[in-house]
């Protein structure tokens, strides 16, 4: 009960210090990175509830993530559609697109589900790229508004549109609280854990997959369209492998599978990359290897770390009074052995 | 007529390259059941490896592609190794990660050495010839007769020699290959030397047609992958007739489709087939 109290008290701490962080640090440019890495956060989650939670390794997030904000810049600017109302429709379209090819790709497994994503990444980015009079190929996209203001709540500001992502990362959050100490979270972790096994117990492994497919999906694209409206410059690179590989990198760092994982892996990897500015393009000569490193000595993750370390701990805080008992029983009976022999002696 | 036949020829040189490629893919897949993403950094640096051997050290094309076979070859093996010998008891999940952080630090790697640039590489066989009133480069000849030596040679090695079979064990039963006493390490290390070898020629071959540049292995991979689930993974006459399936399909639907989106057929294909057949064509049941 302790630890779940504790853990209560720490998201209160992290989402106060989330809420005055505008007012504690008045540097703009930290106040961007701090925007852009919650948004990272949002599509990590959509990541991690997918490659995390249910088991799949789809490699066409990237592509997501790209076409919510693609479709987010060409329903403002060129269907001239009013900001709030093109960005529901903007994830709306991609979740549907997802859907689509979920009920698709979901018929593969392992492998040839990752290679099948990968192509669908790829055919995002190609037609993103090469359809020059929709999204601008190469040159990019641009022009994109800034949220348009709702009722009295303006978002021009900096600060505002910090309080807006904010507002959506903690949806996202609190979306996937409650989904993965539900009944359907448990399903997703059963799938993940052996799919024939779940199917035998009578899950419908087809259905919940795709369910968490959509979900996830559904993020990213949330995602993606709120990088459209607070980058509001759109190039094709943001459907390239390499974001698809940041995504990773962020949820690896973490803890992939775990809640707090994308919180903590996406603002440790996005501090570093800061303090690794200077190599640019080069950064992936370092992160390459910390991934693959990673991977191989270190799977769980910080948070991933953390959470077995404690339950280490419980279990040896649950074995110690035993333990403790049986030493003392131990020690009473060597005790009357010796007194007995005192007595002999 | 003419074009289309000059179309087929096109098809046979790019259909030799992916198939070269995706043998090299299918090898590491049949021994190692893992994708290996990174095959198409093997590639990327056979290229580079093949064009410094000739301008910085001076060597004549035919060694620099020996040297780069080599080079690009022990590389296979350090990965393996260093990466996928340690994985080997992970989940499926952490090979393909691992081949991604391998795919995208190489490619770091080459930009890091060699630049951004497109960079041509020199050939000897750049003259053009005609041969019943087609004109066609000898390189083009060259990378044609190369890949059927080469695939005639890997079908001998694989068939007839002591290594070759025992690659062909292990793909079959690793367990089993295990017990009547094969040496698994040595036969997957074996597996990634020749893959990566492989990689280093196709693209040795390839580049005084296309140019060099660090990205230069992506859409090649990605189309290695198609090749392999069209001829079913693991399977060395399937990488073969996939490949060149692809190459025509190709060189075709650019010209009487879109030039533009060419590379789009690849992937079509692919979606096609995947949603189709699930476990891709010519899968084995109950693997």
């Amino acid at each position: 009960m302790a630890v779940f109290a504790n853990r209560r008290l720490w998201i209160a701490v992290l989402a106060a210090l989330a809420l005055a962080f505008p007012l504690l640090v008045t540097n703009s440019y930290y106040l961007h990175i701090m925007t852009i890495s919650f948004i990272w956060m949002i599509a990590v989650y959509g990541l991690n509830l997918f490659a995390g939670y249910t088991g799949y390794l789809s490699l066409a997030h990237a592509g997501f993530f790209a076409m919510g904000a693609y479709a987010l810049g060409i329903l403002t600017v060129k269907v001239g559609v009013p900001f709030w109302l093109a960005f529901v429709l903007a994830c709306l379209f991609t979740t549907l697109l997802g859907a689509v090819i979920g009920l698709v790709a979901l018929r593969t497994k392992e492998h040839f589900f990752a290679i099948y994503t990968l192509c669908v990444g790829y055919i995002i980015y190609l037609v993103i790229d090469k359809w020059d009079s929709l999204t601008g190929g190469v040159r990019g996209f641009i022009g994109i508004p800034a949220p348009a203001d709702i009722g009295p709540l303006s978002f021009q500001t900096p600060v505002a549109q910090y309080y807006l992502v904010l507002f959506f990362l903690f949806a996202v959050i609190f979306v996937m609280y409650r989904l993965v100490y539900s009944l359907t979270g448990r399903t997703y972790i059963a799938i993940r854990n052996s799919e024939e096994l779940a199917l035998t117990l009578g899950i419908s492994t087809m259905k919940n997959k795709l369910a968490s497919f959509v979900l996830s999906v559904f993020f990213t694209s949330l995602a993606g369209a709120l990088y459209a409206s607070f980058i509001r410059f759109l190039g094709p690179d943001i459907a390239y492998i390499s974001v698809m590989f940041d995504f990773l990198t962020y949820l690896l760092v973490g803890g992939i599978g775990t809640l707090a994982g994308p919180v903590v892996g996406t603002l440790l990897v996005t501090f570093l990359s800061q303090q690794l500015q200077f190599l640019q393009d080069y950064r992936m000569l370092i992160f390459g290897p910390i991934l693959t490193l990673l991977i191989i000595f270190y799977p769980h993750g910080i948070a991933g770390g953390f959470i077995r370390y404690q339950a280490k701990r419980k279990e040896a805080r649950r074995l110690e009074p035993e333990a403790n008992r049986a030493a003392a029983e131990l020690a009473v009976s060597s005790q009357g052995r010796g007194e007995r022999h005192a007595e002999e002696g | 007529m003419e074009l289309f036949i000059q179309q087929l020829l096109n098809g046979l040189t790019v259909g030799s390259v992916y198939s070269l490629v995706a043998l090299g893919l299918t090898l590491v897949y049949g021994i190692l059941h893992i994708p290996n993403f990174a095959h198409g950094a093997l590639y990327m640096m056979g290229g580079y490896v093949t064009l410094t051997a000739m301008t910085k050290a001076g060597l004549p094309y035919g060694l620099a592609v020996v040297v780069s076979m080599a080079a690009v070859g022990m590389l296979g093996v350090l990965m393996e190794r260093l990466v996928f010998y340690p994985l080997r008891d992970a989940p499926p999940l952490h090979d393909k990660i691992a081949a991604i952080g391998i795919l995208l630090f190489l490619e770091a790697f080459a930009q890091f050495v060699w630049g951004a640039d497109y960079q041509t590489m020199p050939t000897p066989y750049g003259d053009v010839v005609s041969i019943f009133g087609l004109t066609l480069t000898i390189q083009r000849i060259l990378i044609i007769a190369s890949a059927v030596i080469i695939m005639i040679l890997l079908y001998l090695f694989l068939k007839k020699t002591f290594i070759g079979a025992s690659i062909i064990a292990m793909a079959q039963n690793r367990e089993g290959a295990n017990l009547v006493g094969i040496n698994t390490n040595k036969v997957a290390m074996m597996t990634f030397l020749l893959s990566g070898s492989l990689a280093a020629l196709a693209a040795s071959l390839a580049s005084p047609i296309n140019l060099v540049f660090p990205g230069m292995g992506h859409l090649v991979i990605l189309k290695a992958f198609v090749i392999i689930i069209l001829g079913g993974m693991g399977s060395i006459p399937g990488a073969i007739v996939g490949g060149y399936i692809l190459g025509f399909s190709e060189s075709l639907g650019a010209t009487y489709v879109s030039n533009d989106y060419k590379d789009i057929i690849a992937f079509a294909i692919l979606v096609i087939i995947l949603t189709v057949k699930p476990n891709g064509l010519f899968a084995k049941e109950g693997h």
